[in-house]
């Protein structure tokens, strides 16, 4: 399938075997031709704690948002317990400015089947499911075939490869639900239950699929998995900086002149990641401001750029590195509209659990679109702030503070331009017996 | 493990480790609001309500799912939390309709108090609301989205409580709404739980919405009229009417629970086909009459029949109180000097107080049930006939991993959880309890539960087997109605009197005084035994005390209207044997309690049977019946006092053929529930229970 023109500053880990332009998802065979199933091939000779600490060693940390080291969550999971333990994969990628995890499933879905195979292994897992969020329809055709090739091959079912072990693995569809991205919300889903987030603890490590102790990470993690263990754990962690190893795979739109998604060491500079590799800021306009990791993390206005792509660079200013999903806005931006079109995403999106999250992305979301309207009035701005406040820290998972986060970094970094909305507001009020916009 | 300590607010306080914060706090008097924590049911943490500040932590934690820790240092009312609280309210009544003023909440609504206490007092909110409209899931049951603030308290008590599971959630965000599972009604015991744990005005009452205001009853904590189980209903009372009953105190046995009967099926007190006037036979016709006329008519025939030695037979009631019954087996023994008294057996209690006899501690409590480590239930559908039981082992199941066995002719309910459930023929029930010996015996005590399939000697039997599991084993012999266990208590026997104590004759069951030819007089009060049976003596005079105009009340040739339980105080016994007190809710004009006529047909006929007032016939009771000599406070404060065991050997002359169970459903009562149109309207609501 066809993907975006690679640049000579990548660093090709994960999308090696990609090949530009590129018609076919790369099959078992091409697979194999170039050292696939390798990495599981080794580890079937290592124990679950050489496995694990492989991966501690590689500074691997989860690509679905959080940033949690990799293989201290395996290193979680009671291996001695006698339940069943599961593997889970969460490909429902539906982060506002992420497209990674399915450029890995359409090109080189095996990929992530070995990184599966190796994080089965080191728990001693015997079924696994990859949760596909239900827009990627087209895309669970491609993850099964992968899947009938690799049970071909002796590389699912039983007896793999001769080892006497027995792992399953199927695919698995969400229905529509960004939340379902959400790991527990995810593993409800899995289960066939409404998908809503689940109390922690228990995490899934000790308590997941089914009340059996699962590993879920993401689907760009788990890829990164049989390139560690061919090359070691150290090799991959010296690629990025010291406490984020490896390579990343940035999503990089908006208004650039060349976006796509490139693989990049951990660290890279922002601007550089703009300028250079992304070709600068379309049609040679001034760059206004950068979200740097997907619709949740708080916005950087365009001065705070120059900073290195990792998690504690990000964390440092007050953002977040997020999914990898780079959104890039000119000077032309309209961010009153760009907020509201934030927040309709996560009011579509909240599951309506909590109250906070429930009733604050509603409110919010009718509140900015009046705003943008140049229907608001003198105190939206700060009710906006204030309630987005209200619900920081105080939802019962993660999606609220999603929705608050970057409310208050616009809010906050951007109020001229919710000022400049009201003034416009003023111009157009009052009109007599005005009806409240209704936005839903 | 030794219990914790803790700071809340300042105030040290000490815990079991595991506790909840919120129920830590809530043992030592700081309440931490909360919407969804409903006690007993699985945690939420959706509300938000009960975030709490911790120290050391940087969020708020929920009070609600976070156990207390040695050391830890708790603020429950800093400006922080009361802030957020404040927030929250905000939240909730954003797209809340505000519609107080008409609202049946109101007044005991949560998040009226919450809202009065922590809410802001202006609001910010100023664009349209999301609106839902009202639907109704039965004719008992609706709902109104927009009240609703998804604590999910009713699908959790449907679900983990009930084992019904009828409602669950649809859509997301800010439009998901409480939906019925079966679509667009309820598939379900309409007990009205959800109705009672709704926290907000969003599911109300099919018989009670949009009635009236909280405030303008009298709430009146009584027992529910129904089956024997024997819980407590708050009946809601404006002008002698009841209005509604429900169940928010949970202060009596029965916890948080109430079926369909208690909470509903109070509406025969005004049914319009009540007797509200004596009637004497005149002319071959009913005609009423005053009440003197119609006393001095039956006292008559009384004095001259029992001048001239002919034959009484009398058949009392299982709704009746102790206090009536005893009454009236005083009566019949010594006012009319007959032995022929009795009335209609659903379990054969007697058989099981022999065979215990001389034993402690062998007969179970509705509490045991609840605590039990194994339960067997044998030849009885506990959902339908004996709903709180079935609660009480559900419960039980939840809390304490009980393991249940369940011997019965068909599947039942309790299948759903059972370590084992056999099915079996009537008759076999025995042999296939039997097979589940080995099981039993592992357990570290027992329960049995037990309906009218057994009796007689099976009775016996059962016990031995229990006996020889060797384990302790308690028994509960399940009978049909309020007062079931009562009646039998109170030597409405022919063949023995109060506290099962022998009499001298035997006198006439049931059966055989229908049967009598030779039969002068046949005084029945609350029964309808020519439902069923013919009166084989033309010549009979026949004196009724009821509600309405039974079978038997046509064949009379006096009637007393009389009052049903909810219109009298008095106490009741329920099937575990527990003591429990009548308080008079409603007010019904023209009819008398059955203890008042009896004591004015006493008084009419020149008979010295004592004072009948309700009171002072207990005193009697607790003096003479064995078993009830229990503590007064307990009763006189709405508790439940158990009973002892009759000690000592009982004579058992009954033929089990006469112990019967009606067989009542969920929705049905004997004569009550035909006279109930709440339950006549579930019962006949197309589809499976309702469809729109
Ligand atoms: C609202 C919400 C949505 C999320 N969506 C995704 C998602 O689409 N894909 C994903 O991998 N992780 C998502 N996450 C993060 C997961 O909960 C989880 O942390 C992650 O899958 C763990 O994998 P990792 O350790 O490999 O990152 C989401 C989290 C939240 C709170
Ligand atoms: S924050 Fe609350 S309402 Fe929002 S998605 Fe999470 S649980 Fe659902
Ligand atoms: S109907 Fe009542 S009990 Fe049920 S979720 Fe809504 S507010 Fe809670
Ligand atoms: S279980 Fe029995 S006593 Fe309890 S409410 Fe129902 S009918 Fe009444």
């Amino acid at each position: 399938m066809l993907f975006n023109e690679p640049h000579p500053l990548e660093v090709k880990v994960l999308t090696r075997r990609f090949e530009y332009p590129n018609a076919e998802p790369i099959g078992i065979d091409r697979f194999l031709a170039t050292r696939g199933y390798e990495g599981f091939r080794k580890a079937l000779g290592m124990t679950p704690e050489q496995i694990i600490d492989e991966v501690k060693k590689s500074n691997l940390r989860g690509r679905g948002g959080a940033g949690f080291p990799t293989g201290m969550k395996w290193s979680f999971v009671p291996r001695q317990s006698p339940k069943p333990k599961y593997i889970v994969v969460n490909a429902d990628e539906s982060e506002p400015g992420t497209c990674k995890d399915r450029i890995i499933l359409e090109n080189d879905p095996h990929r992530l089947i070995e990184g599966v195979l190796i994080a089965a292994r080191a728990i001693n897992a015997s079924r696994g499911w990859i949760y596909i969020r239900g827009e990627y329809r087209y895309l669970i055709a491609v993850v099964d075939k992968a899947i009938e090739e690799a049970y071909q091959h002796g590389f699912l079912g039983e007896n793999i490869q001769g080892s006497g072990w027995t792992f399953h693995l199927s695919t698995h569809s969400g229905a529509g639900a960004y939340e379902c991205g959400e790991e527990s919300a995810l593993l409800n889903s899995l289960e066939g239950l409404r998908g809503n987030p689940r109390l922690k603890p228990p995490f899934p490590a000790t308590s997941g699929a089914f009340q059996c102790p699962t590993v879920l990470n993401n689907v760009e993690t788990y890829s990164a998995v049989p390139d560690i263990i061919l090359n070691g754990g150290e090799w991959y962690s010296n690629l990025g900086t010291p406490k984020n190893g490896g390579t990343r795979l940035f999503c990089l739109s908006g208004h650039v002149n060349r976006p796509g998604v490139y693989e990049l060491p951990m660290g890279f500079n922002l601007l550089r990641l703009i300028n250079e590799v992304g070709g600068g800021v379309r049609g040679g306009r001034k760059l206004k401001a950068v979200i740097p990791g997907g619709s949740s993390c708080p916005v950087l206005k365009a001065e705070e750029c120059d900073l290195p792509m990792d998690h504690e660079s990000l964390a440092k200013i007050g953002s977040m590195l997020g999914s990898g999903g780079v959104v890039v806005m000119d000077e032309t931006t309209d961010m009153v509209k760009a907020m509201f079109r934030i927040m309709k995403f996560y009011a579509h999106e909240s599951c309506g659990w909590c109250i906070p999250c429930r009733e604050g992305t509603a409110w919010l979301k009718k509140l900015l679109g009046r705003l943008d309207e140049g229907l608001g009035v003198s105190t939206d701005i700060d009710l906006a702030n204030e309630l987005a406040r209200n619900m920081l820290g105080k939802t019962f998972c993660a999606l609220g503070d999603a929705a608050a986060m970057p409310t208050i970094s616009f809010v906050e970094k951007f109020r001229g331009e919710f000022e400049a909305k009201l003034k416009s507001a003023q111009a157009q009020a009052p009109v007599p017996g005005a009806q409240p916009l209704a936005v839903l | 493990m030794p219990d914790v300590t803790l700071t809340i607010n300042g105030q040290a306080v000490t815990a079991a480790p595991g506790t909840l914060i919120i129920e830590a706090a809530r043992r030592h008097g700081i309440e931490i609001p909360a919407f969804c924590y409903y006690e007993g049911y699985s945690l939420q943490a959706a509300c938000r309500m009960c975030l709490v500040e911790i120290e050391k932590n940087p969020k708020l934690q929920p009070g609600c799912t976070m156990p207390v820790a040695e050391g830890m240092v708790v603020l429950t009312e800093s400006p922080k939390v009361v802030e957020t609280r404040k927030a929250m309210l905000e939240f909730l009544l954003s797209n809340h309709p505000l519609d107080c003023p008409v609202c049946d909440k109101g007044g005991e609504c949560e998040l009226q108090d919450m809202s009065f206490r922590y809410g802001a007092g202006e609001s910010r909110f100023t664009e349209l609301k999301v609106h839902g409209e009202e639907q109704q899931w039965s004719p008992v049951v609706y709902y109104d989205p927009a009240r609703c603030i998804l604590c999910y308290r009713c699908v959790r008590v449907c679900d983990e409580g009930l084992g019904v599971t009828a409602l669950g959630t649809q859509n997301r965000g800010v439009i998901s709404e409480i939906i019925p599972n079966a679509g667009d009604h309820l598939v379900c015991d309409e007990c009205g739980m959800c109705i009672d744990i709704c926290p907000v005005g969003a599911l109300t009452s099919g018989t009670y919405r949009y009635k009236s205001r909280p405030w303008e009853m009298n709430h009146v904590g009584t027992i529910c009229a129904h089956c024997s189980d024997g819980c407590k209903t708050t009946l809601a009372v404006r002008d002698g009417e009841i209005l509604r009953g429900n169940n928010r105190d949970r202060s009596g046995i029965n916890g948080e629970f109430l079926c369909i009967k208690g909470r509903y099926a109070f509406d025969f007190v005004r049914h319009p086909e009540r007797l509200q006037s004596p009637l004497l036979r005149v002319n071959g016709e009913l005609q009423p009459v005053s009440w003197s006329e119609a006393l001095s008519a039956a006292a008559a025939k009384f004095n001259e029949v029992k001048a001239r030695g002919g034959r009484f037979g009398v058949i009392g009631a299982t709704r009746t109180t102790n206090e009536e019954n005893y009454f009236l087996q005083k009566f019949a023994r010594q006012g009319l000097g007959t032995a022929n008294i009795d009335h209609r057996r659903s379990g054969d209690v007697v058989t099981l107080l022999d065979a215990l006899s001389g034993r402690a501690n062998a007969l179970a409590t509705v509490e045991d049930l609840y605590t039990a480590k194994a339960a067997l239930v044998i030849g009885s559908d506990l959902a339908q006939q004996h709903p709180l039981f079935a609660f009480q082992l559900r419960a039980n199941w939840r809390h304490h991993q009980l393991t249940a066995y369940v011997v019965t002719p068909g599947p039942v309910r309790e299948d759903l959880y059972a370590a084992r459930a056999i099915r079996s023929e009537a008759g076999k029930e025995l042999e296939a309890a039997a097979s589940l010996r080995d099981d039993l015996a592992k357990s570290q005590d027992l329960v049995i539960l037990f309906g009218d399939a057994i009796k007689g000697d099976a009775v016996r039997r059962l016990v031995e087997f229990g006996d020889s599991l060797g384990i302790p084993v308690k028994y509960l012999c399940l009978v049909d109605y309020a007062n079931s266990r009562g009646a039998m208590d109170m030597g409405l026997l022919p063949d023995l009197g109060p506290g099962y104590q022998p009499t001298q004759t035997r006198g006439l069951n049931w059966r055989e005084m229908l049967a009598d030819p030779a039969l002068d007089v046949l005084w029945v009060v609350g029964e309808d035994p020519l439902e069923e049976t013919a009166l084989a003596s033309a010549n009979a005079f026949v004196v009724v005390q009821d509600l309405f105009l039974t079978e038997t009340a046509k064949r009379a040739d006096v009637v007393f209207p009389s009052a049903s339980a909810y219109e009298k105080t008095g106490t009741v016994t329920n099937s575990a044997g527990q003591v429990q007190r009548l308080k008079q809710a409603a007010k019904v004009m023209g009819v008398k309690p059955d203890l008042d006529i009896m004591g004015l047909l006493a008084k009419e006929m020149g008979l010295n049977l004592g004072i009948w007032i309700p009171d002072k016939v207990f005193e009697e009771i607790r003096r003479t019946v064995r078993g009830y000599n229990v503590a007064l406070p307990v009763i006189a404060t709405g508790g439940a006092a158990q009973t002892g065991a009759a000690d000592g050997r009982i004579p058992v002359t009954v033929p089990p053929e006469l112990i019967r169970s009606a067989g009542d459903t969920l929705f049905t009562s004997g004569t009550l529930g035909r006279y109930s149109g709440m339950l006549r309207s579930v019962m006949e609501a197309p589809g499976t229970l309702y469809k729109p």
